[in-house]
């Protein structure tokens, strides 16, 4: 599976189109997690815990826009979007969304 | 003595934090953003454009999302001075360095990734925010900033 967020695949052509694919995941951070970060608010820097959550959580998002998009026959998904709303308190959701293509 | 300091136990108890917040905060900011320059140095041959490049087809070899982001808070000397400017309103450049850093960081991380992979470039480079740290802690007034950088890194065949 080929992701750009081009317009198209850089090389190659678009033979064929599927219309959009998306992906989403809504995650919580933990309590243990919060707590480091509470404590690194004191002093600053990095919030390791945080920066891993939401990577995870975006490659989740990725991965189940590209399972929808296999499904179609796709083998890219072009014109990759990432967006993030919160639906609750101390929720995020994540989602990525795109144009699957097939590409020759 | 011990009376006293157990009187203003609260006082003394945030004069050490506010303290600890400014010498750590102020230590790790200097080598955050030391950091960021060697790195920033050390890439500056790979080009990034926000625009999204035409390439002739015989050209590229391969073409993949790459992402890089972060998460960075402030610390607590640095909120107090922000919450100070919040009542007078004005630059609050205890924050401009913070967005400046979780920027430049996530940047840095997408060019890593795009370097691991062999490209040579990166088109149409996309910047976003998160909220996770912001929904959920609105009142306790946590300064931190999520940024994500994202593009499409453009492997070259060299002729």
């Amino acid at each position: 599976m080929i992701l750009t967020n081009v317009g198209s695949v850089p090389g190659k052509n678009i033979v064929e189109h599927f219309g959009i694919v998306q992906g989403s995941t809504v995650r919580a951070k933990h309590l243990g997690r919060d707590l480091m970060a509470g404590l690194k608010n004191l002093v600053g820097g990095e919030l390791k815990g945080y920066t891993e959550l939401l990577q995870d959580a975006r490659s989740e998002a990725m991965q189940r826009m590209s399972t929808q998009a296999e499904q179609m026959g796709a083998n890219a998904v072009v014109n990759i979007r990432f967006a993030t709303s919160s639906v609750a308190q101390g929720a995020a959701e994540l989602f990525a969304y795109g144009t699957a293509v097939r590409v020759e | 003595m011990t009376a006293t300091i157990l009187h203003n136990l609260d006082l003394f108890i945030f004069l050490i934090l506010l303290l600890c917040g400014y010498i750590v905060g102020s230590l790790s900011e200097r080598r955050h953003y030391r950091s960021i320059e060697a790195r920033e140095r050390a890439l500056l041959r790979l080009a990034v454009v926000t625009a999204e490049g035409r390439f002739d087809p015989y050209q590229v070899k391969d073409a993949f999302l790459v992402n890089g982001s972060v998460v960075i808070s402030t610390d607590y000397f640095k909120r107090l001075l922000a919450i100070l400017r919040n009542i007078f309103g004005g630059r609050v450049k205890a924050y401009e360095s913070l967005v400046d850093r979780a920027r430049r960081e996530a940047i840095l991380r997408m060019k890593e990734q795009a370097r691991a992979g062999g490209a040579q470039m990166i088109v149409n480079l996309r910047l976003e925010t998160a909220t996770i740290g912001r929904s959920a802690n609105r009142k306790k007034q946590v300064g931190s900033v999520e940024a994500m950088a994202y593009g499409t890194a453009v492997v070259i065949e060299r002729q």
